[in-house]
């Protein structure tokens, strides 16, 4: 019966790895997603077979009151504070896997071998760390807590000193099998994820909360180590790779190194940025009219939206407006930087809750290529992922980013509130170029102003 | 000849080779200590996962970020096997804090799956 159990568990791994490669396309993604709920199913199942005499009514109760939960917050939360959901689902990973840790040291009648001990210990910490430093993370993004990094002299050290005493008691724990040195070691690891993230700003919490994802993913594995369990191992190491590779992504997508987002840099580069030449450059602006009057006479319109477009809800209108462009005859496309959103892939959800069909919105790498032959740009709520200094300038803090190269196209529309300098403090010379016109105010009212005009 | 016919024609030859035909026995046996087994089923994964991963399109980074939300509450099998009777009682510390991370999660697997479902169905191409 126990290869039957074996079977089950591999198959619902297999079940998981669908589920993760459906999300290849759109088409694909809503039936992997099931293939991940069969497998969740299946695993859970598998395991209340095998477990001896399991206290059914409390298990029932935690299940339910789970599901709950969950469905509320996936049904009512906005697609604006994903990045906190998932942070909090983060913390939630983490703290599962102390509580089982905890637990599994004072069951009564098992002992754990040495290597279940390592095991227990790594699966403890990881777990511990990733939930604290989820709820910080949380806190940041949600702005319960200021999103400023937090720095102190010795920094650094201290963090080593709290993980190097973690260590110790973990050490001790292993030599003497005492409660108290194991729970020493959770209790540390629980400060020093605090730790390591309050340096961290704001901008850097999409790399802060793919990384936080991987961890969640090494916590699940280590505890399925203990456990001896497949299922458990496979589907936290893959968890574990995806979200690595997130952060890989978004670091490479800023033009940063992940130790150097870690360490919390980027406030500090910030502060010093030169916010560009100083002196008086000219500019030219316009109407919502005079834009409305420029894309309705254009071939083609490639729109590059950026995370002031949800913040200012014009989503939905900017969807109208596409629309409207599109009956007289406009080619439009919505062009999407990897750091675009507050998460990776956060525009394109957006994109797709106003309606936007997905096959009209395209990565930099598809689109960069088309700039040069498109008649207008419109840039709205987006600034440093356009900015050219990027390309041109090498003493720019952020030279070697890679951008959108909207500066290509024949006209370039820049929807702003002012002139006021974008997240990274920099001024952007493509608002300045004789090829550029500003539509300053609310993204939401220009959109709705140029809809108004172009119909 | 495999391993173990090896081993043993060497340490027959040579009695010193003794300590190479045990190795090739513990092989041939399947002794291997179980951690070992899933430390390569470990490796593995994280080689399947990053594949698989690098080939999600980056338009679902957010629906793939809130599945693997979701499938990291298969720590709900690690939580499950904790919630037990010991002893003949259903209530000890053991059982209290299984539950709490079994409640844990299944918040996340439920809420993981059905936001994904929710994002996912908002993916739609152009009608017409």
């Amino acid at each position: 019966m126990q290869n039957v159990y074996a079977l089950f568990y591999l198959a619902a791994a297999v079940l998981f790895i669908l589920a993760l490669r459906g999300l290849s396309s759109p088409v694909s993604a809503r039936r992997g997603n099931v293939y991940g709920m069969v497998g969740m199913g299946l695993a859970a199942l598998t395991t209340l077979a095998l477990a001896a005499n399991p206290v059914w009514w409390l298990i029932a109760g935690a299940v339910a009151a789970g599901a709950a939960v969950g469905a509320w917050r996936a049904r009512t939360v906005a697609m604006t504070a994903m990045p906190e959901l998932v942070a909090a689902m983060h913390s939630l990973v983490g703290l599962a896997a102390v509580l089982i840790a905890i637990a599994a040291i004072y069951h009564d009648g098992v002992h754990h071998m040495p290597v279940q001990q390592v095991e227990l210990f790594i699966g403890a910490f990881i777990g511990a760390i990733t939930f604290t430093a989820s709820v910080v993370a949380w806190g940041k993004l949600s702005g319960r807590f200021a999103a400023k990094p937090v720095r102190f002299a010795g920094q650094h050290l201290i963090n080593l000193a709290i993980a190097l005493a973690m260590l110790g008691f973990g050490i001790a724990y292993f030599v003497s099998e005492s409660h108290a040195a194991f729970l020493m070691m959770v209790a540390l690891a629980l400060i020093l994820g605090v730790l390591l993230i309050v340096p961290i700003g704001g901008a850097d919490m999409p790399v802060v909360v793919s990384m936080l994802n991987s961890y969640s993913g090494w916590a699940a594995a280590g505890i399925g180590f203990t456990l001896d369990n497949p299922v458990l191992i496979i589907a936290g190491a893959c968890v574990g790779a995806s979200g690595a590779i997130l952060s890989t992504i978004m670091c490479r997508a800023m033009n940063r190194s992940l130790v150097s987002v870690l360490l919390g840099g980027f406030g500090a580069q910030e502060s010093t940025a030169s916010s560009g030449d100083g002196g008086e450059k000219g500019y030219k602006s316009g109407s919502p009219e005079d834009a409305a009057f420029l894309m309705g006479n254009a071939e083609s319109v490639v729109i590059v939206p950026g995370y002031g477009l949800a913040v200012s809800r014009a989503q939905h209108a900017l969807n109208e407006l596409a629309e409207a462009l599109e009956t007289r005859g406009v080619k439009v496309r919505y062009a999407i930087h990897p750091v675009a959103g507050r998460m990776p892939g956060h525009m394109n959800v957006l994109l797709a809750e106003a309606e936007v069909p997905y096959d009209k919105v395209l990565e930099m790498e598809e689109i960069n290529n088309e700039f040069a032959t498109t008649d207008v740009v419109l840039v709205i709520g987006a600034n440093d992922v356009v900015n050219p200094a990027a390309k041109n300038d090498p003493a720019s803090p952020i030279y070697g980013m890679p951008i959108l190269e909207a500066h290509k196209a024949r006209t370039v529309l820049v929807v702003k509130r002012s002139m006021n300098a974008g997240y990274a403090g920099l001024d952007n010379d493509l608002f300045y170029l004789d090829k550029t016109m500003m539509v300053f105010g609310d993204a939401k009212k220009v959109v709705e102003e140029m809809l108004h005009n172009v119909n | 000849m495999n391993a173990t016919q090896v081993a043993s024609a060497v340490a027959e030859l040579n009695p010193v080779a003794e300590l190479p035909h045990q190795a090739a026995t513990m092989v041939a046996h399947a002794g291997v200590d179980p951690v070992i087994i899933s430390f390569t089923v470990f490796v593995l994964a994280i080689f399947v996962g990053y594949h698989v991963v690098w080939n999600v399109t980056p338009a679902l980074h957010t629906p793939l970020m809130a599945v693997t939300n979701a499938i990291s509450g298969i720590i709900i099998v690690g939580a499950l096997l904790q919630v037990v009777d010991i002893g003949g009682s259903s209530i000890t510390l053991t059982s209290v804090l299984g539950a709490i991370a079994v409640f844990l999660a299944s918040i996340n697997i439920f809420g993981g799956f059905l936001v994904t479902q929710r994002m996912l169905q908002m993916f739609k191409k152009k009608e017409r």
